[in-house]
Protein backbone atom coordinates (compact mmCIF):
# COMPACT_ATOMS: atom_id res chain seq x y z
CA UNK A 1 0.00 0.00 0.00
CA UNK A 2 1.23 3.48 -0.94
CA UNK A 3 2.12 5.60 2.15
CA UNK A 4 -0.18 8.28 1.31
CA UNK A 5 -3.24 5.82 1.32
CA UNK A 6 -1.64 4.64 4.33
CA UNK A 7 -2.40 8.00 6.39
CA UNK A 8 -5.26 9.26 4.75
CA UNK A 9 -6.69 6.03 6.39
CA UNK A 10 -5.09 7.09 9.55
CA UNK A 11 -7.07 10.54 8.84
CA UNK A 12 -9.96 8.70 8.70
CA UNK A 13 -9.41 6.72 12.42
CA UNK A 14 -8.91 10.08 13.46
CA UNK A 15 -12.23 11.88 12.46
CA UNK A 16 -13.82 8.97 13.86
CA UNK A 17 -11.90 9.56 17.34
CA UNK A 18 -12.06 13.20 16.97
CA UNK A 19 -14.81 12.94 19.42
CA UNK A 20 -12.87 12.26 22.10
CA UNK A 21 -12.07 16.23 21.98
CA UNK A 22 -15.55 16.74 22.91
CA UNK A 23 -15.99 14.03 25.43
CA UNK A 24 -13.27 14.21 27.40
CA UNK A 25 -13.50 17.86 28.28
CA UNK A 26 -16.85 17.54 29.33
CA UNK A 27 -15.74 14.23 31.45
CA UNK A 28 -12.98 16.24 32.97
CA UNK A 29 -15.53 19.36 33.34
CA UNK A 30 -12.99 21.58 31.01
CA UNK A 31 -14.68 24.62 29.87
CA UNK A 32 -13.63 26.64 26.50
CA UNK A 33 -10.07 27.85 25.50
CA UNK A 34 -8.30 30.35 27.29
CA UNK A 35 -9.56 34.12 25.80
CA UNK A 36 -12.02 31.51 23.73
CA UNK A 37 -15.10 32.75 25.88
CA UNK A 38 -18.95 33.46 24.92
CA UNK A 39 -20.83 36.73 25.64
CA UNK A 40 -22.17 34.50 29.04
CA UNK A 41 -18.70 33.29 30.20
CA UNK A 42 -16.92 36.83 29.59
CA UNK A 43 -19.63 38.54 31.47
CA UNK A 44 -18.85 36.21 34.09
CA UNK A 45 -14.80 36.38 34.37
CA UNK A 46 -15.06 40.09 34.26
CA UNK A 47 -18.04 41.63 34.97
CA UNK A 48 -18.91 43.32 31.92
CA UNK A 49 -18.95 42.52 28.05
CA UNK A 50 -16.51 44.95 26.02
CA UNK A 51 -18.11 46.74 23.78
CA UNK A 52 -15.41 46.74 20.76
CA UNK A 53 -15.81 42.55 21.92
CA UNK A 54 -19.73 42.20 21.13
CA UNK A 55 -19.31 44.25 18.15
CA UNK A 56 -16.83 42.40 16.14
CA UNK A 57 -17.80 38.99 17.95
CA UNK A 58 -21.19 39.20 16.09
CA UNK A 59 -19.45 39.94 12.58
CA UNK A 60 -19.89 36.29 10.97
CA UNK A 61 -22.11 33.30 11.86
CA UNK A 62 -20.39 30.43 10.54
CA UNK A 63 -22.67 27.82 9.53
CA UNK A 64 -21.74 25.22 11.71
CA UNK A 65 -20.38 26.84 14.68
CA UNK A 66 -18.41 25.15 17.15
CA UNK A 67 -18.13 21.81 14.78
CA UNK A 68 -22.40 21.39 15.38
CA UNK A 69 -25.34 21.71 13.97
CA UNK A 70 -27.17 25.15 14.73
CA UNK A 71 -29.86 23.90 17.20
CA UNK A 72 -28.43 21.48 18.09
CA UNK A 73 -26.18 23.09 21.44
CA UNK A 74 -28.26 21.75 23.88
CA UNK A 75 -28.57 18.17 22.58
CA UNK A 76 -26.71 15.08 24.36
CA UNK A 77 -22.77 14.07 23.29
CA UNK A 78 -24.50 11.65 21.61
CA UNK A 79 -25.79 13.80 18.88
CA UNK A 80 -22.97 16.16 19.06
CA UNK A 81 -20.23 13.68 18.51
CA UNK A 82 -21.70 12.73 15.30
CA UNK A 83 -21.95 16.39 14.23
CA UNK A 84 -18.01 16.30 15.57
CA UNK A 85 -17.58 13.30 12.72
CA UNK A 86 -19.69 15.17 9.95
CA UNK A 87 -17.49 18.38 10.44
CA UNK A 88 -14.16 16.58 10.20
CA UNK A 89 -15.28 14.71 7.63
CA UNK A 90 -16.37 18.46 5.78
CA UNK A 91 -12.93 20.04 6.94
CA UNK A 92 -10.95 17.46 5.41
CA UNK A 93 -12.61 17.42 2.31
CA UNK A 94 -12.62 20.91 2.01
CA UNK A 95 -8.71 21.03 3.20
CA UNK A 96 -8.16 18.80 0.58
CA UNK A 97 -10.40 20.41 -1.98
CA UNK A 98 -8.35 23.60 -1.48
CA UNK A 99 -5.08 22.10 -1.64
CA UNK A 100 -5.75 20.48 -4.95
CA UNK A 101 -6.94 24.12 -6.42
CA UNK A 102 -3.86 25.84 -4.93
CA UNK A 103 -1.73 22.61 -6.49
CA UNK A 104 -3.51 23.50 -9.98
CA UNK A 105 -2.23 26.61 -9.79
CA UNK A 106 1.12 26.36 -8.37
CA UNK A 107 2.54 23.20 -10.14
CA UNK A 108 4.12 23.81 -13.38
CA UNK A 109 2.58 22.24 -16.11
CA UNK A 110 5.73 21.33 -18.33
CA UNK A 111 7.13 19.23 -15.86
CA UNK B 1 -5.10 29.35 20.41
CA UNK B 2 -7.38 30.28 17.91
CA UNK B 3 -8.24 34.09 18.98
CA UNK B 4 -11.69 35.03 18.07
CA UNK B 5 -13.34 37.90 16.71
CA UNK B 6 -13.55 41.08 18.86
CA UNK B 7 -10.67 39.98 21.33
CA UNK B 8 -8.00 41.74 18.82
CA UNK B 9 -8.49 45.31 17.85
CA UNK B 10 -9.16 46.28 14.31
CA UNK B 11 -5.19 47.82 14.27
CA UNK B 12 -3.84 44.67 15.25
CA UNK B 13 -6.29 42.74 13.47
CA UNK B 14 -5.28 44.98 10.61
CA UNK B 15 -1.18 44.44 11.05
CA UNK B 16 -1.80 40.72 11.06
CA UNK B 17 -3.23 41.30 7.82
CA UNK B 18 -0.20 43.16 6.51
CA UNK B 19 2.50 41.11 7.82
CA UNK B 20 0.74 37.82 6.38
CA UNK B 21 -0.34 39.06 2.97
CA UNK B 22 3.79 39.23 1.67
CA UNK B 23 4.23 36.05 3.63
CA UNK B 24 1.42 34.16 1.92
CA UNK B 25 2.88 35.74 -1.65
CA UNK B 26 6.67 34.54 -0.88
CA UNK B 27 4.99 30.92 0.38
CA UNK B 28 3.67 30.88 -2.70
CA UNK B 29 6.38 31.25 -5.28
CA UNK B 30 8.92 29.51 -3.14
CA UNK B 31 6.68 26.77 -3.07
CA UNK B 32 5.95 26.76 -6.65
CA UNK B 33 9.70 26.41 -7.83
CA UNK B 34 9.70 23.09 -6.01
CA UNK B 35 5.95 21.78 -5.87
CA UNK B 36 5.52 18.59 -8.22
CA UNK B 37 2.03 17.42 -8.76
CA UNK B 38 3.13 14.15 -7.14
CA UNK B 39 3.57 15.80 -4.07
CA UNK B 40 -0.23 17.59 -3.57
CA UNK B 41 -1.50 14.91 -2.18
CA UNK B 42 1.09 15.21 0.51
CA UNK B 43 0.61 18.79 1.03
CA UNK B 44 -3.33 18.31 1.18
CA UNK B 45 -2.59 15.62 4.17
CA UNK B 46 -0.91 17.98 6.02
CA UNK B 47 -3.66 20.84 5.67
CA UNK B 48 -5.83 17.89 6.96
CA UNK B 49 -3.83 16.03 9.24
CA UNK B 50 -3.89 19.64 10.97
CA UNK B 51 -7.10 20.55 10.75
CA UNK B 52 -8.08 16.93 11.81
CA UNK B 53 -5.40 17.50 15.14
CA UNK B 54 -6.88 20.82 16.15
CA UNK B 55 -10.12 19.01 16.72
CA UNK B 56 -8.75 16.79 19.65
CA UNK B 57 -9.70 19.46 22.38
CA UNK B 58 -7.20 17.68 25.54
CA UNK B 59 -8.71 19.30 28.97
CA UNK B 60 -7.36 20.48 32.09
CA UNK B 61 -9.59 19.73 34.42
CA UNK B 62 -11.81 21.90 35.96
CA UNK B 63 -9.68 24.46 33.21
CA UNK B 64 -9.62 25.30 29.75
CA UNK B 65 -8.56 23.06 26.96
CA UNK B 66 -6.11 23.34 24.10
CA UNK B 67 -5.28 21.09 21.51
CA UNK B 68 -2.20 20.74 19.42
CA UNK B 69 -1.65 21.86 15.94
CA UNK B 70 0.60 19.22 14.10
CA UNK B 71 2.53 22.08 12.47
CA UNK B 72 5.77 21.51 13.23
CA UNK B 73 5.25 17.90 11.86
CA UNK B 74 4.23 19.11 8.57
CA UNK B 75 7.33 21.51 8.52
CA UNK B 76 9.45 18.92 8.85
CA UNK B 77 8.42 16.84 6.47
CA UNK B 78 7.59 19.55 3.58
CA UNK B 79 9.28 22.31 4.82
CA UNK B 80 8.14 25.31 6.66
CA UNK B 81 6.87 27.49 3.66
CA UNK B 82 4.68 24.41 2.29
CA UNK B 83 3.61 24.20 6.11
CA UNK B 84 2.40 27.71 5.88
CA UNK B 85 0.26 27.00 2.86
CA UNK B 86 -1.17 23.96 4.35
CA UNK B 87 -2.22 25.46 8.11
CA UNK B 88 -3.41 28.57 5.82
CA UNK B 89 -5.75 26.44 4.41
CA UNK B 90 -6.88 24.49 7.84
CA UNK B 91 -6.80 27.99 9.67
CA UNK B 92 -9.37 29.56 6.86
CA UNK B 93 -11.64 26.78 7.01
CA UNK B 94 -11.63 26.77 10.15
CA UNK B 95 -12.68 30.56 10.80
CA UNK B 96 -15.38 30.32 8.19
CA UNK B 97 -17.27 27.06 8.37
CA UNK B 98 -16.96 26.84 11.76
CA UNK B 99 -16.18 29.55 13.53
CA UNK B 100 -13.25 28.21 15.34
CA UNK B 101 -10.94 31.41 15.22
CA UNK B 102 -12.05 35.31 14.01
CA UNK B 103 -12.42 36.45 10.24
CA UNK B 104 -10.89 39.54 11.47
CA UNK B 105 -7.88 37.78 13.62
CA UNK B 106 -6.89 35.06 10.46
CA UNK B 107 -3.81 37.17 10.00
CA UNK B 108 -2.85 37.26 13.67
CA UNK B 109 -3.88 33.36 14.26
CA UNK B 110 -2.12 32.39 10.86
CA UNK B 111 1.45 34.03 11.81
CA UNK B 112 1.33 32.61 15.41
CA UNK B 113 0.56 28.97 13.88
CA UNK B 114 0.95 28.94 10.32
CA UNK B 115 4.22 30.60 10.42
CA UNK B 116 5.92 31.27 13.71
CA UNK B 117 5.42 27.40 14.71
CA UNK B 118 6.46 25.68 11.64
CA UNK B 119 9.22 27.97 11.03
CA UNK B 120 10.61 28.00 14.56
CA UNK B 121 9.93 23.92 14.84
CA UNK B 122 11.59 23.43 11.41
CA UNK B 123 14.82 25.10 12.34
CA UNK B 124 14.86 23.34 15.56
CA UNK B 125 14.31 19.76 14.26
CA UNK B 126 17.12 20.65 11.59
CA UNK B 127 19.57 22.51 14.11
CA UNK B 128 19.27 19.38 16.68
CA UNK B 129 18.60 16.41 14.08
CA UNK B 130 22.09 17.37 12.17
CA UNK B 131 23.61 15.13 10.17
CA UNK B 132 21.98 12.08 11.91
CA UNK B 133 21.11 8.99 10.04
CA UNK B 134 17.52 9.50 9.07
CA UNK B 135 16.44 6.74 11.38
CA UNK B 136 18.57 7.94 13.95
CA UNK B 137 16.77 8.14 17.67
CA UNK B 138 18.02 11.51 17.43
CA UNK B 139 15.74 12.85 14.89
CA UNK B 140 12.71 11.68 16.93
CA UNK B 141 14.30 13.52 20.35
CA UNK B 142 14.75 16.47 17.88
CA UNK B 143 11.30 16.16 16.51
CA UNK B 144 9.82 16.06 20.15
CA UNK B 145 11.92 19.34 21.44
CA UNK B 146 10.83 21.39 17.92
CA UNK B 147 7.45 20.11 18.82
CA UNK B 148 6.99 21.14 22.22
CA UNK B 149 9.31 24.48 21.38
CA UNK B 150 7.17 25.68 18.12
CA UNK B 151 3.73 25.15 19.82
CA UNK B 152 5.32 27.45 23.13
CA UNK B 153 6.47 30.16 21.10
CA UNK B 154 3.34 30.46 19.18
CA UNK B 155 1.42 30.34 22.35
CA UNK B 156 3.82 33.06 23.96
CA UNK B 157 2.76 35.19 21.20
CA UNK B 158 -0.98 34.60 21.10
CA UNK B 159 -0.92 35.63 25.05
CA UNK B 160 0.75 39.12 23.90
CA UNK B 161 -1.49 39.93 21.39
CA UNK B 162 -4.04 39.66 23.60
CA UNK B 163 -2.03 40.87 26.32
CA UNK B 164 -1.71 44.42 24.53
CA UNK B 165 -5.34 45.00 23.30
CA UNK B 166 -6.24 46.72 27.11
CA UNK B 167 -3.39 49.31 26.49
CA UNK B 168 -4.16 49.93 22.77
CA UNK B 169 -8.12 50.20 23.29
CA UNK B 170 -10.36 51.42 26.06
CA UNK B 171 -13.04 53.39 26.85
CA UNK B 172 -12.31 56.92 28.77
CA UNK B 173 -13.48 55.28 31.91
CA UNK B 174 -10.92 52.66 31.41
CA UNK B 175 -12.81 49.52 30.17
CA UNK B 176 -11.25 47.25 27.78
CA UNK B 177 -12.92 47.68 24.11
CA UNK B 178 -11.76 43.76 23.11
CA UNK B 179 -9.75 41.74 25.20
CA UNK B 180 -10.00 42.44 28.38
CA UNK B 181 -6.91 40.80 30.40
CA UNK B 182 -3.79 42.86 29.91
CA UNK B 183 0.09 41.14 29.53
CA UNK B 184 0.81 40.60 33.03
CA UNK B 185 -2.74 37.47 33.04
CA UNK B 186 -2.45 36.42 29.29
CA UNK B 187 1.31 35.81 28.97
CA UNK B 188 0.97 33.27 32.03
CA UNK B 189 -2.46 31.99 31.09
CA UNK B 190 -1.53 31.10 27.54
CA UNK B 191 2.21 30.31 27.89
CA UNK B 192 1.62 28.79 31.27
CA UNK B 193 -0.82 26.51 29.71
CA UNK B 194 0.71 24.98 26.81
CA UNK B 195 4.18 24.86 28.52
CA UNK B 196 2.41 22.06 30.90
CA UNK B 197 0.17 20.58 28.82
CA UNK B 198 -0.70 21.05 25.13
CA UNK B 199 2.91 21.46 24.24
CA UNK B 200 3.60 17.68 25.43
CA UNK B 201 0.76 17.22 23.31
CA UNK B 202 2.56 18.55 20.20
CA UNK B 203 5.70 17.33 21.05
CA UNK B 204 4.60 13.68 21.63
CA UNK B 205 2.74 13.71 18.20
CA UNK B 206 5.85 14.76 15.93
CA UNK B 207 8.16 12.63 17.62
CA UNK B 208 5.88 9.25 17.56
CA UNK B 209 4.59 10.23 13.19
CA UNK B 210 8.65 10.81 12.57
CA UNK B 211 9.27 7.67 14.12
CA UNK B 212 6.57 5.68 12.37
CA UNK B 213 7.68 7.58 9.02
CA UNK B 214 11.80 6.43 10.16
CA UNK B 215 10.37 2.82 9.89
CA UNK B 216 7.67 3.07 6.86
CA UNK B 217 8.63 5.45 4.56
CA UNK B 218 12.71 7.25 5.41
CA UNK B 219 12.56 8.94 2.34
CA UNK B 220 10.01 11.56 3.47
CA UNK B 221 12.83 12.59 5.93
CA UNK B 222 15.58 12.13 3.85
CA UNK B 223 17.51 15.26 3.20
CA UNK B 224 15.46 17.20 1.15
CA UNK B 225 13.51 15.41 -1.05
CA UNK B 226 10.25 16.21 -0.23
CA UNK B 227 10.76 19.70 1.14
CA UNK B 228 8.93 22.57 -0.78
CA UNK B 229 12.18 24.67 -0.58
CA UNK B 230 12.98 26.31 3.09
CA UNK B 231 15.70 29.12 1.96
CA UNK B 232 14.20 32.14 1.37
CA UNK B 233 15.96 31.89 -2.99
Amino acid sequence: MKITTKLWIALGVLILLSPLGLILPDHFKAGSAWGEWGSDEMQKLVGYIPQGLEKLGALWNAPLPDYAFKGWEEKGLTHLSFAYIVSGILGVALCALVIWVIGKVLVKRNE
Amino acid sequence: MHIPDGYLGPATCGVFYAVMLPLWVAASRIVKKRLTARQVPLLAIGAAFSFVIMMFNVPIPGGSTGHAVGGVLVAILLGPWAAMIAITVALVIQAFLFGDGGITAIGANCFNMAVVLPFVGYYIYKLISGNSAINSSQRVVAAFIAGYIGINVAALLAGVEFGLQPYLCHTAQGQALYCPYGLKVAVPAMAGEHLLIFGWVEAIVTALVVKYLQKQSPEYLSADRQDLGQEVP
